[in-house]
């Protein structure tokens, strides 16, 4: 039993929430969708831990969907990178889900509970099914899968605000032209590789470097993925939707969605197209360089004057791919590694921070930062997790903002480029003005009179601090983080996959 | 639409005729052109063109909101349910093999089972789209609620 469900684990941990999704439609009941719910995202988390560990110990395995081996068939193909990736989308999805009890019961009615939870599962199969895929077609549908279902839960913060639809919409406007460019890429490579499968294009790819389809494919391909990605000229839906979705969403979405974007297109700047492209390698010296800068210090600096907390922490999202953005262009391991790590790092810190702004939501509800006004005092321990969260954004030591930042300086410095080194450390300090205003309002001004809150349920605060400790344990015991990372950032380059059989059935 | 009366008796005899035609499309998918999607859209543009003509209330009589949500999620469930038979008879994730002694006759089970999940599916979820939108304007325009 227990060797079969390992065999047949990568599929399970898309196939399980993909099966569980219709039954909460079908049994309209909010505490049984939420249960399922409950329950599929603690076992996908269980079992991408234990895929990881696989992973980490016996090397890539591959896993093929039907009776088809690759390159016909689907293959889902994992290794350390993806395998990581899996464990940040179930981590946050099952940490969220705990949290969504409470927090979808006050923000979202009854009756539409049961299918926001389905639409929450989608969600999450898509996310785990991009990650977990070796055919880039495949990886478009379920990309399609996951964005579709976002749409849907970033308007169901309608209910407590009308502009999450027209956010939503921005979104799905965007969200397609993004998947389109992307498909049109995928379309291009099939034109003149005749393969969907990412091992088997990248050793077709080889030989047809210098023609003109290739860097055009290669362009649609980053071009869609960086819309997704929100990378910097390409963020404009992610404020407004992070804004005004449901606490739940936004937690959920700003760990998990951009990261697997993030992931998708580290797995074609590597796996598929090589690394010494030379196409490529412009691409990452003149574009992600600039763009990874530019996100740092512009959205950071965006951050600084917003008036409502959630936007805040959206801004400076997009500031956090930046310093993604700005690993990968140094185009070697240290910075790979970085960008990596900081997948990782980022997911953990923004959930733990929306979480807490989640908390305070459910007290006062509202995110504009006046309604922050004395809850130093009022909410403690959400005001902590807040401050520790927001600590960890700014990366200091002991936390895990500074692991990343640390391997992102140190990948500077090995590529020479000691300005990047400073420009860092200085984005950095506009991370203390954005979080200070917060800080300063909830703990030095006094709470308006006669408003009475109280701190938030424990249903609530515990999820948020599961991940807040997390922020702080990997910040000071980062061995096993950092090591998944390197690893993954090895694979990425030296790809020890390669030719690699597919796994055996049960 | 009371009134027109060519249009009635016109979509009367209609609705039958593209209902068999959808049934067609959906058990000819395995050995020409068609399949799972095209014929769930062609059955639901039967019912929508019935809805059209006769009036939301009346399609909605046996086709409501709750049922047609229902039917979809079955749909859905029949697909990945199918997904999870191969895997519980011992073959890989939708390897149709292991549906039947034979590996053709599994085969042949296993895509007619897929693409009658995936046409109930889009054949529901086309309703709904439609119900719903029909729904609103009748909402918005205060006429006689469905």
């Amino acid at each position: 039993m227990i060797a079969a469900l390992k065999a047949h684990l990568p599929i399970l941990l898309v196939a399980v929430p993909l099966f569980a999704a219709p039954l909460c439609a079908l049994f309209r009941h909010p505490l049984f969708a939420w249960t399922v719910s409950m329950l599929v995202t603690a076992a996908a988390f269980a079992g991408s831990l234990c895929l990881l560990a696989m992973v980490m110990a016996g090397g890539p395995l591959s896993y093929y969907l039907g009776g088809w081996a690759p390159p016909w068939g689907i293959e889902f193909r994992l290794d350390a990178v993806n395998a990581i990736i899996l464990v940040i989308v179930a981590g946050v999805g099952a940490v969220t889900m705990a949290y969504a009890r409470a927090s979808v019961g006050q923000e979202i009615s009854r009756a539409a509970q049961p299918l926001f939870y389905t639409a929450m599962l989608l969600c999450l199969a898509g996310l785990m099914g991009v990650a977990a895929t070796g055919d880039a077609f495949n990886l478009f549908v379920f990309l399609e899968i996951s964005s579709l279902s976002s749409y849907v839960i970033i308007a169901m913060g309608a209910e407590r605000d009308k502009r999450a639809l027209t956010s939503a919409y921005t979104y799905l406007m965007m969200g397609t032209i993004g998947a389109t460019f992307y498909v049109i890429g995928i379309g291009l490579i099939y034109t003149v590789t005749g393969t969907l499968n990412m091992a088997d294009m990248a050793a077709r790819i080889g030989e047809l470097e210098q023609t003109r389809t290739i860097p055009v494919a290669f362009a649609f391909i980053l071009v869609g993925l960086a819309l997704k990605l929100a990378m910097y000229p390409l963020h404009l839906w992610l404020p407004n939707a992070y804004t005004y979705a449901p606490t739940v969403v936004t937690a959920f979405l700003a760990a998990t969605s951009t990261k697997v974007a993030g992931y998708a297109s580290l797995r074609f700047i590597y796996t598929v197209f090589a690394a010494d492209f030379a196409f490529e390698e412009r691409t990452l010296l003149f574009l992600f360089l600039p763009l990874g800068l530019v996100a740092m210090f512009a959205s950071s600096a965006v951050a600084i004057f917003q008036s409502d907390v959630k936007r805040l922490l959206a801004y400076s999202s997009i500031a956090q791919v930046g310093y993604m953005v700005l690993g990968v262009s140094y185009g070697n391991v240290t910075g790979l590694s970085a960008t990596i790590l900081h997948l990782f790092n980022h997911a953990l810190m923004k959930g733990g921070l929306f979480l807490a702004v989640g908390c305070v939501i459910f007290r006062t509800g509202s995110h504009s930062i006046d309604a922050f006004r004395g809850l130093g005092r009022q909410m403690p321990w959400t005001m902590a997790a807040f401050v520790i969260g927001g600590l960890a954004l700014i990366g200091l030591p002991a936390t895990v903002g500074f692991v990343s930042k640390w391997y992102l300086v140190l990948g500077a410095f090995e590529r020479g480029w000691w300005p990047v080194a400073l420009l860092i450390v200085a984005s950095s300090l506009l991370a203390v003005i954005y979080i200070w205003r917060v800080v300063e309002i909830a703990y030095l001004q006094p709470a308006p009179a006669g408003v009475a809150v109280k701190e938030a349920p424990l249903s609530l605060l515990l999820p948020c601090w599961v991940l807040i400790l997390a922020c702080v344990v990997f910040g000071v015991y980062a061995d096993p983080t950092v090591t998944i990372a390197e690893t993954a950032a090895q694979s990425l380059f030296f790809d020890p996959g390669a030719g690699l059989p597919p796994m055996d059935g049960p | 639409m009371t009134h027109y009366l060519i249009l009635r008796v016109i979509a009367k005899l209609m609705v039958g005729p593209i209902m068999l035609f959808a049934l067609y499309v959906q058990f000819h998918g395995d050995f020409g052109p068609g399949g799972g999607f095209q014929a769930g859209v062609i059955f639901a543009a039967a019912l929508i063109l019935y809805g059209l003509v006769f009036d939301l209330t009346a399609l909605r009589r046996f086709a409501s909101l709750e049922l047609l949500c229902s039917v979809m999620a079955l749909g859905w469930l029949l697909y990945v349910g199918v997904g999870f038979a191969t895997m519980l008879l011992g073959g890989r994730f939708l390897d149709y093999d292991f549906l039947a002694a034979d590996p053709v006759a599994g085969q042949h089970i296993g895509i007619l089972l897929i693409e009658l999940g995936v046409g109930i599916t889009v054949a529901a979820t086309m309703l709904i789209i439609f119900e719903v939108y029909a729904g609103r304007k009748i909402a918005t325009e205060g006429e006689d609620d469905a």
